[in-house]
């Protein structure tokens, strides 16, 4: 049976890496494995913004996808961006092998708060949820509550569940299931 | 309905443009990307994109106010909105004028993307429910609104577009719910005619004398009741159409009565004495056979060579297959639109089944049909399930309702079928009877019938 992969991409916490699993573990029937961390892209580094090239991690994740996985998702601690865009929460191809989720911005600390470590553990599990989604081909959803919404500042990841709304959850299942005799 | 507003992103930088269609697409929108303005303008005239993202600066060939420029001449529709690194207020102000929808500084904020994309494709959705009702409150279709690849009807499309400005009555002929309405407008509103009246009369609706005054007018006092003068729609339709539906219905007194307003352009009103003189193009239509009509002597002969001066014949959607998924994919998209439901298309399993089916009731029952299955979906995609009823009623045998005429009678009307549906072919007309070449030449000397007809 094919696995869910985890890795951690430059330094990321253990216990992330135990909160993660545990998520993953409770929504996707499928064993969960990790690979050993790897080191961040140097070149993912844009010096002018202080941020990196999301891109830059993607195809760094693209490249070490193990032949018996299902999907891999790398967790990273770095604030992740494109050029487009000022900030990203985390990124996943459509219906794809690979997603990306970004501890940074869900801190309490980016926001000159004092650390809360349930805060960021929830914010953590709604993202997961939102990047592997898309990974099983869930697009944006309009229930606010959902974790598959769109949020494009943390507020928004705040007031989302830790959970898929009924359609998204119906309709992930549905697509597990699909996918099972190919991917599993 | 997000996959039916495609967007395009044109940047020379692959990592620009791959990196935002992915995050449009984890919106649910297809996107599609440009490396160029060359290729982005080839892109746009192939697809209908809703909105454009073009970077200003584009190094070699055509930048970004060009590329925009040369979209919106292919896609006067589409927004662009130009994406810049630097911003600079004389370019905001050029691109603006150009027509840009919206000038972006990049990076910005998701949020600022996120509602600009939702403004911009909530104004669109606004103006494409507003252009559909508009279109069903004024009827104004024009050829391009009959939806088809049938050989047969394109060549009916092309001959409208040839009679359009003439004044040559027009006899349209066809089962029910052909588009037999829909072709008279279209010959109407691509015509020197069009900002002038289209009148529709259906003749088989009303009584001879109600008819009459229908459609001539009556004077004050003509009969009980007539309190005051009332144009009828000869008059109404002055300087432009009228159009006679399910003529093959009226009454002997009034084909003669409209054999004199078709010979000299004159009728007197009912109760009147003063004759009135219009200038009305006459497109009528029936689903009856006139020339038997007219042999059974239930139509005036004169009547009826004055009605076809051009003769339109439709073909009923079983013989013009290839349109149902054309037909049905437009219906969708009208439809659920007009009733608020979000159903995003068909799928291939339930268009077989539409394919199949024989379709007595044409494009209107297609329609109806797609209305009710809307209606009932409840899974955002028209599929199988939600036209089991149709299957049923199609297998359920059709009684054959055999008129009574003598049995010669029924085998010259089945000859005289055979050869109007193979389009005079004595070949393919006596394979499609099952009898061979020469006993139906035999038939069509003993009933006298022309094959040359």
């Amino acid at each position: 049976m094919k696995a869910l992969y985890l890795v951690a991409i430059g330094n990321v916490p253990e216990q992330v890496m135990d909160w993660i699993e545990s998520t993953a573990a409770e929504w996707f029937p499928v064993p969960i494995r990790r690979l050993s961390p790897r080191e961040i892209p140097e070149r993912a580094y844009d010096a002018n913004r202080k941020q990196y090239q999301s891109v830059e991690v993607m195809k760094l994740l693209a490249q070490i996808v193990p032949p018996d996985s299902c999907r891999l998702l790398g967790v990273t601690d770095v604030d992740l961006a494109i050029p487009m865009l000022s900030f990203l929460f985390g990124q996943a191809q459509v219906d794809g092998p690979v997603a990306l989720v970004s501890l940074c911005r869900l801190r309490q600390e980016f926001y000159g708060l004092p650390a809360d470590e349930s805060a960021l553990r929830s914010r953590l599990t709604k993202e997961v949820l939102h990047e592997l989604g898309h990974t099983f081909g869930l697009v944006h959803c309009n229930n606010a509550k959902c974790a598959m919404s769109l949020a494009t500042h943390i507020q928004r990841v705040d007031e989302k569940d830790e959970r898929y709304c009924e359609q998204c959850g119906t309709q992930l299942v549905q697509r597990f299931s699909s996918l099972e005799a190919e991917v599993i | 309905m997000k996959k039916n507003w495609p967007i395009l992103v044109v940047d020379d930088e692959e990592v620009m443009c791959e990196s935002m269609a992915a995050w449009l697409r984890e919106d649910g929108y297809r996107v599609d990307t440009a490396p160029n303005g060359q290729k982005a303008v080839e892109l746009a005239k192939s697809s209908d994109y809703a909105i454009c993202f073009v970077d200003l600066k584009m190094p070699g060939g055509m930048d970004g106010i060009e590329t925009m420029m040369e979209i919106r001449r292919v896609r006067p529709e589409a927004s662009v909105i130009i994406i810049t690194a630097y911003a600079t207020v004389d370019t905001a102000i050029q691109a603006m004028k150009e027509g840009a929808q919206e000038y972006i500084v990049k990076p910005c904020n998701p949020q600022e993307i996120s509602m600009l994309v939702s403004r911009i494709l909530k104004l669109k959705k606004l103006q494409s429910e507003n252009a559909i009702l508009r279109k069903k409150l004024t009827r104004q279709y024009r050829h391009h609104d009959i939806i088809t690849k049938n050989p047969r009807m394109e060549e009916i499309l092309a001959l409208t577009q040839e009679i359009a400005s003439l004044r040559s009555t027009v006899l349209i002929r066809g089962e029910s719910g052909t588009g037999k309405e829909l072709v008279a407008r279209a010959v109407h509103f691509s015509g020197n005619r069009a900002e002038k009246p289209f009148i529709v009369v259906s003749c088989a609706a009303l009584t001879e004398t109600l008819l009459e005054s229908e459609l001539f007018g009556y004077e004050k006092g003509a009969f009980t009741g007539a309190a005051g003068q009332a144009k009828g729609k000869f008059e109404l339709a002055d300087g432009g159409t009228i159009f006679l539906d399910e003529i093959g219905d009226i009454s002997p007194k009034l084909q003669a009565d409209l054999l004199r307003v078709l010979q000299e352009r004159r009728f007197y009103r009912v109760g009147g004495n003063q004759e009135v003189e219009v200038d009305v193009r006459v497109i009528a239509a029936t689903n009856k056979n006139l020339a038997e009509e007219v042999q059974q002597g239930r139509f005036r002969e004169d009547l009826y060579y004055r009605l076809n001066v051009i003769e339109i014949k439709l073909p009923p959607l079983r013989e013009r297959r290839e349109d149902i998924p054309l037909l049905a994919e437009h219906f969708v998209q009208r439809i659920s639109s007009e009733l608020g439901r979000e159903i995003s298309g068909i799928t291939a399993a339930a268009l077989k089944l539409l394919i199949a089916y024989d379709w007595p009731g044409n494009v209107r029952e297609l329609e109806n049909v797609i209305e009710r299955a809307i209606v009932t979906c409840h899974n955002g995609m028209l599929d199988e399930q939600d036209f089991c009823w149709l299957q049923k009623k199609d297998s359920t045998a059709q009684s054959w309702d055999v008129p009574d005429v003598p049995l010669g009678e029924l085998e010259r009307r089945a000859i005289v079928a055979a050869l109007e549906r193979k389009h005079g072919n004595v070949k393919e007309a006596s394979a499609a009877l099952g009898i061979d070449r020469s006993t139906l030449y035999d038939k069509l000397k003993r009933y006298e019938i022309s094959h040359r007809n």
